[in-house]
Order: structure tokens, then C-alpha cells, then sequence
């Protein structure tokens, strides 16, 4: 007699009427593959956990948000923000569709640098830029946007040493009526900060004033509020029209648009919760458009989004370590990747799936890490069918921040995988090795014995 | 005499399954004295079924291990995790008999 499959058996009670506040249905749908590949086929080969990222889901995200600003206003110029994936071969397909480069550090700008971003395409940001880092950046005529006064004279000095005139923005920190509000960046457009370094840089002849930029916060779920960012650096570029007689070329929004993440705490998923392009771009360009500029002086429009436009085309595929059952009747599932390579997990209930099919019952679980620390939880609440140990499972919309913010702790970093245009993955960073860890650190002669 | 205690733990104890409790063949349990419901796989539907003819605990692993493509390792640990939920819901006539 052929043996019949066997599951787990589960039991769970029904909260009829209950508002579920675990996951939905196409939650635990098996996904198999990814862009035509075997999921267990990729972890056989690259091993567990592993990152994949799809081109096809990438290009096909920008050419989303591209063509939501492009039509809608004339003049529009996307930036990667590096920080949030700077994968060579990620930084790159974006390059391929036309984005500059956005970089907030010296080793993010020779980054950029050396995937062929021309200099006078990188956009500096941050508070942090070193004196070399900006005479780099001033000889490669990149745009520095300032974020404060410190930085503002610092750039005078090397300007007249170096005999250039760099081209600069000022960063602009706003009330766009969303809080917490980010007032710790750049200056302040209300308390008249703002137009004193406008003031500062126009009244000196060192420095080329170019563009306006903010960045008005992350993951933010209100376009309304970029419309009123947007309101206001118009003023202001209207306001150095009038007084200097000086067009500015662009006005930069930042980035900080809301992935198809669901947030922590949100009943609605992020799927339903979170605005579109077209709906960014409609607060923005309107904005912009009914400013009061001349059709031909209209300013160039930049965008440094991130998170929206990678997320959605990252995975991370993971196998069940093991199966507890909580001092409260809880099932906790133990994974093999953590809060060390799923750095998001702190802001996010990702969405999992299991990689293989199921019957369509299902169980309420605690998903956790395997580092040996309280705080490493995947998801406190998740339903999902009953997975047994070796089970493959795949994690959804971690493209952004997780391969930049990642730790190495405890265990080596995976490997990350890019499934192309034509369904061949390739290897775009290899698993870590214990060389790959060791190789910096240097162990002094006299530590090199012991008896024990 | 030996008595089983609650500290016993359950899977050497004889799993009575409230006699007055309604299984749907869909894995749909209702249990009047509560009015509560629970659903279970099929799985769980036949060990909830063995168990409710009276069935040991080793009866039940055998008859699976049988007809499944398991082990009695895993089958007696999913077993152990089974039994304990369903007492957990209250779903067992030792339930009952606690709480007098
Ligand atoms: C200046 C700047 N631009 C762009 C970004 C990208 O933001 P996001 O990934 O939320 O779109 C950030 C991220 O914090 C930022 O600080």
C-alpha cells in the first residue's frame, strides 16, 4: 500500500467575527519560483538563507514611477539612493534606465564613481563629507547639497583653494504637516534658516547655487505632504528669482515614498495602505506647476526614492530550523536567517510564504531567528501552514535596506542572486567565508599561543 | 498507588476527548458546553476521531506511522504537540475534570 503524505496535525480555534490580525489568505499560497526560477533549486545550489533580487520586477518598478512624473511634469530625473541597495549590480540596472547616482558617504560616492556614474550625475547628500571627500567631489563637479553651516564654510575654503566654483543645494528641512518632522537635517525653511544660507551662498561669489532639496522623512504613507514640500521649495526658488535674479535648475524631493510593506501595527497591508506613483506625482507636480514659474524656467524635477522602487524586487529565501510550542500554547517556528540580515523586520510584518504546497490549513505562529538574542523575531504573528524542519519559506519586499544594513554577526552573510531580464540567475555577491571575515583583522605575535 | 498527575505528561496519559463534541468531516469541530470551534486537517481529524473511540496514544502512532510517510520520532513528537493543544483548548474530558 503506497504511503499517504504526511502533515503535521494542527487544531486551531476559529474567532468567528474577530478581525484577523494574522496574515491573509495569499499569504500562505506556496511560491515556488521566482521569475520562472526553483526556489528549491536556488537554495540547493547557493545555499540557505539566500537574497534574490528580480531585474525584471526592478526595471519594471522604475518604469512604473517614470512614467507617473513623466507625465505629469516635463522635466524629470530619478537619483539612487545608494544606501538603500548599493549592490553593484543593482546600482547599475538602475543606471541602464537612466538614474544618476545619490550617494550620502566618500565610500558610496567612489562607488559611484567606479560603476562609471559620471562625477557631474552624483548627487552628495548627508552630513558627513569629509574634506577629501568634497575636493574629490569638486573636481568631479558633482552636485553638494549642504546640510549645514559647518559644511557651507568648509566648501567656501576648499572652493577658493581649489580655484573652482562648486555647484551646490542646500538641504531644507520643512512642517509639511506630518510628524515626527525632520528638522535635524539641513535648514529650516520656517524659522527663516533656510534664507540665510541662500543668503550666504548668493552674497559670495564661490559657490554656485543650483538646486533646492529636501528630504521630508521615510516610508511616508501622505502625498499630500511632498505636495506641501514641494509648495515650499517653489517659494523659495521663486523668492532667489526675485531677489538675485537667479533661476534655479532644480528642485529636489528626496525620496521616503512608502513601499508595499506593511508597516508593524497596521491592520490594512501595505499592499492597500500605501499610495502609488501616480498619486506621489500628482501631489508634486502639481505643486510645482501652479508655483508660478514661466513654462521655460520651470525647475528640473529630482527624486532620490529608494525603498519604493527596490523593495517590491528583493527576496529572501530561508528553511525551518525547528518547531516549539510557547509556554502560551503559541507555535514558534525557529528560521535560519535573522534580524541580523532582515534588518527590516523592526519596522515590518513581512509578508511570508512557504515555498511548497500545503493543505490549506493553517496555524497562527511566532517566526524567530536562530541568534541566540531576545530581540531576534521575524514575525510576531503570522499564519502559516504547518512547516516542518528543511521547509523552504519565502520572505517578500526585503530589497531595500537589508543588503546595505545588514550585520555580520554571529553567522556569515549570504549570498545574493539577480534572476535577469531572461530568467538566468547569476551570483552578484558570494556567501561570506570565514576569509572573507578574518581577511581585516590582524592578531598581535605575542596572542598567537596558549596552553590550556 | 501511582496517580497521574497534571504533571504527567499527557502523551502517557489516555486522551479522553469530550464525548459530546461534533466533528465535520472538513475538519470543522464545534464544542456545545462552549460554543466555541476550532478547525483541524485531516490529520487531525483522525487522530481526533481515534482518540474519541478511545484509542491510546500508541495505538493512534502506530496506525499512522502505518499509513503515513513518517517516522514514529516525528510523529510521536508532533503527537506530544497535538494531544497538548487540544487539552490546551479544552477540548478533553481531563480538562473538565480539573477544573471540579
Ligand atoms: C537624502 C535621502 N534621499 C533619499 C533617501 C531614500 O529614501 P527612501 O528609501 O525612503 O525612498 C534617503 C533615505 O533616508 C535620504 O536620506
Amino acid at each position: 500500500m503506497k504511503k499517504l503524505q504526511y502533515e503535521r496535525p494542527v487544531i486551531q480555534r476559529l474567532n468567528v467575527g474577530v478581525m484577523n490580525k494574522f496574515g491573509t489568505k495569499t499569504e500562505y499560497a506556496p511560491v515556488t519560483h521566482i521569475d520562472g526560477v526553483s526556489v528549491k533549486g536556488l537554495i540547493g545550489k547557493h545555499g540557505s538563507p539566500l537574497f534574490v533580487i528580480s531585474e525584471k520586477t526592478i526595471r519594471q518598478t522604475f518604469k512604473d514611477a517614470n512614467r507617473a512624473f513623466k507625465t505629469r511634469y516635463p522635466k524629470v530625473q530619478f537619483a539612487w539612493s545608494y544606501k538603500t541597495n548599493y549592490m553593484n549590480a543593482v546600482c547599475n540596472v538602475f543606471h541602464q534606465e537612466g538614474s544618476w547616482g545619490e550617494v550620502v558617504s566618500g565610500f558610496e560616492y567612489q562607488k559611484a564613481l567606479k560603476n562609471g556614474v559620471p562625477g557631474s550625475k552624483i548627487i552628495f547628500n548627508g552630513p558627513d563629507k569629509t574634506e577629501t571627500d568634497l575636493r574629490l567631489a569638486i573636481n568631479n563637479d558633482s552636485l553638494l547639497h549642504i546640510d549645514h553651516l559647518d559644511e557651507l564654510y568648509l566648501i567656501k575654503e576648499l572652493a577658493m583653494d581649489m580655484k573652482k566654483k562648486p555647484r551646490v543645494a542646500i538641504r531644507v528641512n520643512m512642517d509639511t504637516g506630518v510628524y515626527p518632522m525632520w528638522d535635524r537635517f539641513g535648514f529650516n525653511y520656517e524659522n527663516g534658516q533656510a534664507w540665510d544660507a541662500i543668503n550666504k551662498i548668493m552674497l559670495n561669489d564661490c559657490m554656485e547655487l543650483v538646486g533646492l532639496h529636501s528630504h521630508i522623512g521615510t516610508f511616508m504613507l501622505a502625498p499630500s505632504a511632498y505636495g506641501v514640500a514641494a509648495a515650499k521649495l517653489s517659494d523659495l526658488a521663486l523668492g532667489i528669482r526675485k531677489k538675485y535674479k537667479k533661476n534655479i535648475q532644480y528642485i529636489d524631493m528626496g525620496g521616503g515614498f512608502a513601499s508595499k510593506n506593511t508597516l508593524k501595527g497596521s491592520y490594512l497591508q501595505g499592499v492597500d495602505a500605501s499610495p502609488n506613483f501616480d498619486q506621489f506625482a500628482e501631489a508634486i507636480s502639481t505643486a510645482i506647476l501652479n508655483a508660478g514659474f514661466l513654462e521655460n524656467e520651470l525647475p528640473l524635477l529630482i527624486l532620490e526614492t529608494g525603498r519604493a522602487l527596490i523593495d517590491e524586487a528583493g527576496y529572501l529565501l530561508g528553511t525551518v530550523i525547528s518547531n516549539k510550542r510557547l509556554s502560551d500554547g503559541r507555535r514558534a517556528t525557529i528560521m535560519d536567517f535573522g534580524v541580523n540580515i532582515m534588518f527590516t523586520s523592526f519596522w515590518y510584518d513581512h509578508k511570508i510564504s512557504p515555498a511548497q504546497s500545503f493543505s490549506q490549513y493553517t496555524e497562527d505562529a511566532v517566526l524567530y531567528g536562530p541568534l541566540c538574542m531576545n530581540i531576534d523575531v521575524i514575525r510576531e504573528n503570522v499564519t502559516l501552514p504547518p512547516l516542518k524542519r528543511d521547509d523552504h519559506v519565502v520572505v517578500h519586499c526585503v530589497g531595500a535596506y537589508n543588503m546595505t544594513q545588514w550585520m555580520q554577526f554571529i553567522s556569515l552573510r549570504p549570498a545574493i542572486v539577480l534572476i535577469d531580464m531572461n530568467e538566468e540567475p547569476h551570483v552578484i555577491r558570494k556567501r561570506e567565508t570565514l576569509g572573507s571575515i578574518e581577511g581585516d583583522e590582524v592578531l598581535p605575535n605575542y596572542l598567537k599561543d596558549f596552553k590550556i | 498507588m501511582f496517580q497521574l498527575t497534571t504533571h504527567t505528561p499527557l502523551i502517557f496519559q489516555l486522551m479522553q476527548i469530550k464525548r459530546n463534541i461534533a466533528l465535520s468531516d472538513s475538519g470543522f469541530i464545534f464544542d456545545p458546553s462552549t460554543g466555541d470551534s476550532f478547525s483541524t486537517n485531516p490529520i487531525g481529524l483522525e487522530i481526533i476521531k481515534m482518540l474519541k473511540e478511545g484509542k491510546a496514544n500508541e495505538e493512534v502512532k502506530a496506525l499512522i506511522v502505518k499509513q503515513y510517510m513518517t517516522d514514529e520520532a516525528t510523529f510521536e513528537r508532533d503527537l506530544y504537540d497535538f494531544v497538548n493543544m487540544i487539552s490546551k483548548l479544552k477540548l478533553s474530558e481531563n480538562d473538565e475534570k480539573e477544573k471540579d
